[in-house]
């Protein structure tokens, strides 16, 4: 294993090597750096010419300013030298810095993406594998192909008109139209029948369901004016937490088993007592204090359920950390509703909270709450846009590869023992089902860090997509370019050896050659 | 896969229980006409076949291509003056009006222009398709079937130029050929120099296919008869690994497609006067609000055929590989014992696959050089 690994990172520096002097040189040949300044009518002209000359080394040629470049960015992996020199953008500022830059709010814009592509994406895929050729397998496939047929830009384009545009008009006279209500309770009844399933009776009162209630939530929302000052409050936390024990226990453990429901039960009422013991404390919070608050909840759930024991006390204590998990997410989302109205009113924001550009809005005021609703109307439609495309081939992968796993022996086994269909499903399938997508994770990160380009264009974040095609166009300015280079093509290989690491871990049928 | 009995030891079973493991749908039918079948029986493929033809012809009779004049009456160069704001003058199917898409705001005429960018999604397309599709297979065959150094140095190119972006490529392109090719020509050049780059994901699939079929005993026998080095290549296995040559080169289509739309957006793709589908959104993506039309016909149009293209991909991969079927529990249980054979080599061939597809040679028994099987190679 450690023989295969180093034979791996040996070629990889090879590789590195290789492509860094392909990319320099193609660079170069992209363009004239002296070509603007050529044709200004500036007095200095000479003057800016020679210093830029000098800048960017010009005199020297390109397959020799290489390895010149390649000395200053060795020094990057010599240990305790302590510097790094990437060389300088054409306007003097180091590419070290402007890297760090774009990698934080590249970061930014892909992590929520990322992980909220994977959750629903597998979510959906193993959904319709399990039904597969119902008319929710055809219209989740059909929307899959659609969404990867789309443009991300127009997609983009799309969004900021009406998720952004549209939605902050609405929010300027927060009602819903009669017409609106009527249309959308007809599409969510619609959705509710098609992951239901049965006779045709129970799809029926599914639907009328599902349509009543979206109506009368929307008709409440409207007249209650929540949309201006939203927020949860004591009872809607606890109604939502028991819906989320019930889930939880159903997917760990299923309801039968009652320790492990009572123990999921009982973190609603924990979560309230939270709700209003640490109100006075969640005011002033800071993100670690977030974070700590959450492992702590983690802790009470597990806590509980290892108190509530049962026959297994593994199961108990999954399901109450899960409910935990999310009814305190639930307390968490009050927490934002009630600090809502101080953004919308903030005199940065006047009204149009949600962003088309930029990642913050800049000189904004306020406390830990204000800055992350600051930061989630930044993110929200960007990151809608990358899931969008990005959803499908999870759903198609993890949807094959559930086909492929219910097909196979130990599954018919395990039904054959006895075991109800959610053991099989949940323990025998899904862990089995999730072996092949860890590769197409671990290659989906290392493609995204660099590759969200023109999502970064077109929302205007100046991540680090945005600095290698400004660097490239329209004048190539190779030491960004390839700063950009440098972390894409390390981060691209270092996943990929990763994703086969993990390959061998998981199947131990695979297995890597020493 | 075209493999009718994968990988199971079938030459082991019984005789009658092999014939009983091909299923009665598809018994006495050849190969190709087993997947023609399928594919038949596949109605999203077959709408979308339809509806890519139908734009297809539209694109390329209504306009003209290189010189040949076509029915309607506006070229996508052509200005004439702004009738009703350029708003579409679409009425129904019947009566499209002058100006069916509308005028973009000197006046050109949108339906010509729309006409024009998916022409030139199309060649770039197939042309992205035709030169991707060629040197990822030959690089994956060579490298499948001889293994040895020449396995290794094509991999570690095919390593090399994935990780280089495609956009310095691109932009270098755009110098070079900015002066000196123009209309279809620059087209032309611009999917060549796509193509030339795109097929390493595929060059990795073929390979991995090759590394299994080389062992088979089919690729023996003919050594033993004294067939080339290329005769077998390309007779005797290639025709065995077409399934996923087809479905791949299909889906890099529409991934192609969806590329040049993207680097026109950049500005980096077709170049002005010449339009393409991504270089018209990208032109009137801050006209959206008044005159919406020009940012709907074209990226209508692209989500159309990258649609289109992608449900037929789909298609040929059900065809070609109906491993994802679904298990039919009455079926089999008519068929008794026999049902669950073909289960068998289904799932022991996607084990297979599974563990070959990856990049890196050796994970698989097969792909290990050591076991170099029966003589041949370089």
């Amino acid at each position: 294993m450690v023989t295969y690994i180093i034979r791996r990172l040996v070629t990889a520096v090879l590789i590195l090597l290789g492509a860094s002097f392909v990319v320099y040189q193609l660079t170069a040949a992209a363009g004239d750096p002296l070509d603007e300044l050529r044709q200004s009518n500036a007095p200095n002209k000479d003057q800016l010419i020679a210093q830029r000359v000098a800048l960017l080394d010009l005199g020297t040629p390109a397959p020799l300013r290489y390895f010149k470049w390649l000395g200053g960015a060795a020094q990057c992996v010599v240990p305790l030298v302590g510097k790094c020199d990437l060389g300088q953008k054409m306007n003097g500022e180091p590419v070290v810095d402007a890297l760090g830059r774009a990698a934080g709010q590249t970061i930014l814009l892909i992590t929520a993406a990322t992980i909220l592509a994977i959750v629903i994406g597998i979510g959906l895929g193993i959904i319709t594998a399990l039904r597969q050729y119902s008319t929710l397998d055809y219209s989740v496939t059909f929307m899959a192909f659609l969404f990867f047929s789309l443009p991300i830009f127009w997609i983009a384009v799309l969004l900021k008109e009406f998720g952004a545009i549209g939605f902050n008009d609405f929010l300027r006279d927060p009602v819903f139209s009669p017409t609106s209500i009527l249309i959308t309770a007809i599409c969510l009844g619609i959705v509710v029948v098609l992951f239901m399933g049965g006779s045709y009776l129970k799809r029926i009162i599914g639907f009328l369901i599902g349509a009543a209630a979206t109506a009368g939530l929307m008709y409440a929302l409207s007249v209650t004016g929540w949309f201006s000052t939203p927020g949860l409050g004591p009872i809607l936390i606890a109604l939502f937490g028991v819906g989320i024990a019930y889930l939880a226990t159903q997917l760990t453990a299923g309801v039968k088993n009652r320790k492990a429901l009572y123990s999921s039960l009982l973190m609603v009422p924990a979560g309230l007592i939270a709700y209003y013991a640490l109100n006075p404390v969640l005011s002033g919070i800071s993100g670690w204090g977030i974070l700590g608050l959450f492992v702590a909840t983690l802790a009470v759930g597990c806590i509980v359920g290892w108190f509530m024991g049962g026959f297994d006390r593994g199961q108990s204590m999954r399901a109450a950390a899960l409910s935990a998990f999310f009814v305190g997410g639930l307390v968490m989302l009050d927490r934002f509703m009630v600090e809502w109205p101080n953004y919308f009113s903030n005199g940065r924001v006047r009204g149009r909270p949600i962003a088309t550009i930029g990642s913050s809005t800049p000189n904004l005021e306020g406390n830990w709450w204000i800055q992350n609703i600051d930061l989630f109307t930044h993110l929200l439609l960007p990151t809608v846009a990358l899931l969008l495309v990005s959803l499908a081939s999870y759903s198609r992968y993890s949807r094959a590869s559930m086909l492929e796993i219910m097909q196979m022996d130990y599954i018919r086994t395990a039904r054959a023992k006895g075991l109800p269909e959610r053991t099989v499903v949940m323990r025998h399938a899904f862990r089995n089902a999730l072996i092949p997508l860890a590769t197409l994770v671990a290659f989906d990160i290392g493609g995204l860090i660099g590759g969200a380009v023109i999502t970064e264009r077109v929302f205007a974040f100046t991540g680090m997509g945005n600095l290698f095609v400004d660097s490239l166009l329209p004048v190539p300015d190779p030491n960004p370019v390839m700063g950009v280079f440098l972390v894409t093509g390390i981060l691209a290989l270092v996943f990929n050896l990763i994703a086969d690491l993990a390959y061998s871990v998981l199947d131990p049928r695979v297995r890597v050659k020493a | 896969m075209s493999r009718p009995n994968p990988e199971t030891p079938s030459g082991q079973l019984p005789e009658d229980l092999e014939a009983a493991a091909v299923p009665e749908e598809v018994q006495g039918l050849s190969q190709n006409a087993i997947v023609r079948k399928r594919f038949m029986g596949n109605t999203p493929a077959l709408i979308s076949i339809v509806v890519f033809a139908l734009i297809f012809v539209m694109a390329f009779s209504s306009i003209g291509f290189i010189g040949i004049p076509g029915w309607w009456h506006y070229s996508y160069e052509q200005f004439s003056t702004q009738i009703n704001g350029g708003r579409p003058t679409f009425v129904n199917l019947f009566n499209w009006g002058d100006h069916p898409f509308g005028q973009d705001r000197i006046g050109r005429d949108y339906f010509a222009m729309t006409m024009r960018g998916t022409q030139q999604s199309i060649v770039i397309m197939f042309v992205i398709g035709s030169v991707g599709g060629f040197i990822g297979v030959v690089v994956g065959a060579l490298s499948g079937y001889f293994r040895g150094w020449i396995e290794a140095v094509l991999m570690r190119i095919v390593d090399i130029i994935i990780i280089v972006p495609l956009l310095i490529l691109a932009a270098v392109l755009g110098r070079i050929s900015g002066s000196a090719v123009s209309g279809n020509m620059a087209t032309v050049a611009l999917g060549l120099f796509i193509g030339v780059i795109i097929w390493t994901g595929l060059s990795r699939l073929v390979r991995g296919e090759f590394l299994t079929l080389r062992e088979r005993e089919f690729v023996d026998a003919a050594h033993i008869a004294g067939a080339s080095n290329t005769r077998i290549m390309f007779k005797h296995i290639l025709p065995n690994a077409v399934g996923v040559i087809i479905v791949n080169v299909t889906l890099l289509m529409a991934a192609a497609i969806l590329l040049e739309t993207a680097l026109s957006y950049l500005g980096l793709g077709v170049k002005a006067p010449d339009v393409s589908l991504g270089s018209l959104i990208s032109d009137n993506q801050e006209a959206f609000s008044t005159r919406p039309w020009l940012f709907w016909f074209p990226g209508l149009f692209i989500v159309v055929i990258c649609l289109s293209i992608n449900f037929i991909g789909d298609g040929l991969r059900d065809a070609f590989d109906p491993r994802q079927r679904k298990f039919k529990a009455k079926k089999a249980k008519d068929r008794g014992v026999h049902g669950s054979a073909v289960n068998d080599s289904a799932s022991a061939a996607a084990i297979a696959q599974r563990t070959e597809g990856g990049e890196d040679s050796g994970r698989h028994g097969s792909s290990d050089p050591d076991d170099d099987g029966p003589a041949h190679g370089a």
